[in-house]
């Protein structure tokens, strides 16, 4: 029987008339950790993303706009899913164990929400690098593999310094966002973009790359997130 | 890294702290060697670590370090990602040399009759390769005392031995027994989530699952609770063990609660067994009542306590501690829930619990009147002095030998060798009738002794 990726129960699987018709869409996670999974509906700040009740703006995006380096780098952010700690298990588990097939289990919603969101596909997709070390480590790049859903040309435009090698997730908001740009340009784009994360959390990581890519010339930076 | 903890293991390049230019001289002086980390055979792959065939727990990965798309392993994840263009690294080198102890035993209890066989035995085999014996015992007849000697033998001979146990609560009771016991030998306690991992214990105390870093490592394999889940149901650990264990070690096999598989084997003269059937001090098993409660599934549904257990809170001895058993972790803030009403300080504990730990120790220390449990707490754990009640019994989960090894639970101490097992149903199961019927077989081989 097939284990729950989240779990490791057996999944048990119903037989209606959908699924005694037309083959069965494979599934991933058990029912109950499938209702775990919280994605982000309509109410939304405009700029980030985040799930909120009403209103334009959350307090941190007013923060960002009124900076002066950052302020007018990142258009908007869009992301599938909030965080909770079901969420934290679930990229953990993907990441840092490196369980890389979990992507079958954000699949779908990623699909679907990307589509909502930037329906219109002239941009280029830029994934958000790692280090070579890391990635060595890692075997895979998660935002890399978030991006080859999307059906969009995907350009590796940046890299990641080697210096900066310490886990983002390590790191105080105050020392992520004194931090220096860890990423280099290395190739030219001219073009509008979507950057592509794992995950949003205070933004630094995103309005770094954006900084790069929008001083270059691109016309118009959003970025794509599997959380915010 | 002391090179040392590399002798008998199988590892992967990343839990291997040393430099690739030490790993390189280690691979030209042949004491170590590589094998492929996944094998490929026609028509299925084989993770060598964790032994496994099973077609889901291999997937699919574009790996970035050799630039193709290969399988990787799932059932590892839990102890380290294992990639189809890894290598495993596997010692080859010479055996392990442990400091000689002419007296490493410093336990100063003694046996009983019935305890000494069992342990002559065990240590005839342990000084003999490629032997296998069975302890058939019940449940408190003093399991870990009688294998002092056994192992006190295999030290004086310099070998290494391995406890496999199958539940993380047992190995971190019985480490520090057996640390006590023999405090000049290097023992190690590994369970998911250890802190100590010196990689050079002469004694191993394990859950079966830790295993999977072994290699031809040891002389004396002992298998403790040999019926239990997981590893009675699961194949691929029995692979484990066999690879942990040199090809001429010996092996025990610990039980209080055989399976048919076994007990086929000693009818047929294949397994030899010695037989413990009375508790280390002398009184019997405490048998276990039964009560019927026809209508408990829908008082359960409803969240309504069932009278029986308001009347066994009523009438048992107030100092008494008890364990309550039930079949599922979501009964667990269920039964908090209904039990609030009563004068009863209680906790519950489940597998996956973080406070795991902490909660089976503060009940030990008697912080508690009453632990709610799941089968986790079915076997291995030492509670002095307690009852013990199984609510709806009839479920799945509680299948003979854990009816038995819970029964087992009650009445350990030689203060106090009686204690109440109490088992509400609804409508006996064959798990029930046969249990019991095992327990007064049981009692009745003791009583003719």
């Amino acid at each position: 029987m097939k284990e729950c990726y989240a779990c490791q129960k057996g999944i048990q699987l119903d037989i209606t008339w959908s699924n005694f018709l037309l083959p069965p869409v494979e599934r991933f996670l058990c029912e109950e950790c499938e209702e775990k999974l919280e994605l982000i509906g309509e109410g939304i700040c405009e700029k980030c993303g985040r799930k909120m009740e009403a209103g334009d703006l959350c307090s941190d995006c007013v923060t960002w706009d009124k900076d002066v380096t950052y302020g007018k780098v990142l258009s908007k952010n869009r992301a599938v899913f909030t965080y909770t700690p079901f969420m934290q298990e679930l990229v953990a588990m993907w990441k840092f164990r490196g369980d890389y097939q979990m992507i079958e289990v954000f699949r779908p919603s990623i699909e679907k929400v990307f589509r909502r969101h930037f329906p219109k596909g002239k941009a280029k997709i830029v994934p958000i690098p790692l280090t070579e070390e890391r990635l060595y480590e890692r075997a895979f790049n998660q935002a890399e593999a978030i991006a080859q859903l999307l059906e969009l040309p995907i350009e590796n435009a940046l890299a990641r310094k080697a210096a900066s090698s310490e886990k983002q997730s390590k790191k105080t908001r105050k020392e992520r966002i004194q931090s220096e740009n860890p990423f280099i340009l290395t190739k030219s784009l001219n073009s509008p973009v979507i950057l592509v994360d794992d995950i949003y959390t205070t933004g630094m990581t995103i309005h770094h790359a954006a900084k790069l890519l929008k001083d270059d010339g691109c016309s118009q930076v959003d970025s794509f997130t599997l959380i915010r | 890294m002391n090179p040392k903890s590399l002798k008998g293991k199988l590892l992967l390049r990343n839990e291997i702290n040393l430099s690739d230019e030490s790993i390189q001289q280690l691979l030209q002086s042949n004491q170590l060697t590589t094998i492929p980390a996944i094998t490929k055979h026609t028509f299925h792959y084989q993770c060598n670590r964790c032994m496994t065939t099973k077609r889901e727990h291999f997937a699919m990965i574009p790996c970035a370090r050799c630039h193709t798309t290969h399988p990787y392993c799932r059932n590892c994840l839990r102890t380290g990602r294992v990639l189809f263009c890894e290598k495993l690294y596997l010692w080859a080198g010479h055996d392990a040399a442990w400091p000689e102890q002419l007296n490493p035993c410093h336990w100063e209890g003694s046996l009983t009759r019935h305890q000494l066989q069992a342990a002559e035995a065990i240590q005839k085999a342990a000084t003999l390769t490629g032997q296998e014996l069975l302890i058939w015992a019940v449940c408190g007849a003093g399991k870990t005392e009688m294998l002092f000697p056994g192992i006190t033998t295999a030290i004086k001979e310099g070998k290494s031995i391995c406890l496999a146990t199958p539940r993380a609560d047992v190995v971190r009771e019985l480490y520090p027994r057996f640390q006590e016991a023999f405090p000049n030998t290097e023992i190690e306690a590994l369970y998911g989530g250890t802190e100590e991992r010196t990689g050079t214990g002469q004694l191993v105390i394990a859950t079966t699952h830790q295993l999977i870093r072994y290699h031809q490592a040891f002389d004396l394999m002992i298998i403790d609770e040999l019926d239990a889940f997981p590893y009675h149901t699961d194949k691929d650990l029995h692979k484990l063990s066999q690879r942990a264990k040199k090809s001429h070690a010996t092996t025990i096999y610990l039980t209080a609660t055989p399976r048919k598989k076994e007990q086929r084997r000693i009818e047929a003269n294949q397994l030899p067994v010695i037989f413990v059937p009375i508790r280390f001090h002398g009184h019997p098993l405490p048998v276990p009542k039964l009560q019927l409660d026809i209508s408990l599934q829908k008082k359960l549904k409803q969240s309504k306590l069932p009278e029986s257990i308001t009347t066994f809170i009523q009438s048992r001895a107030p100092k008494r501690q008890f364990l309550l058993f039930v079949p599922t972790v979501e009964m667990l803030p269920q039964m908090e829930e209904m039990l609030k009403g009563f004068s009863l300080t209680f906790t519950t504990v489940h597998a996956e619990d973080p406070e795991r730990k902490e909660k089976v120790n503060a009940y030990r220390n008697q912080e508690y009147d009453l632990l709610i449990t799941t089968t986790i707490l079915e076997r291995g754990v030492t509670f002095p002095s307690i009852d013990v009640v199984i609510l709806d019994a009839g479920h799945e989960v509680f299948d003979e030998a854990a009816i038995v090894q819970i029964a087992g639970r009650a009445g350990r101490s030689p203060q106090d060798p009686t204690g109440e097992v109490l088992l509400i149903h609804q409508g006996k199961t064959n798990a029930i009738v046969n249990a019991v019927r095992q327990i007064k077989q049981m009692n009745e081989k003791g009583s003719k002794l």
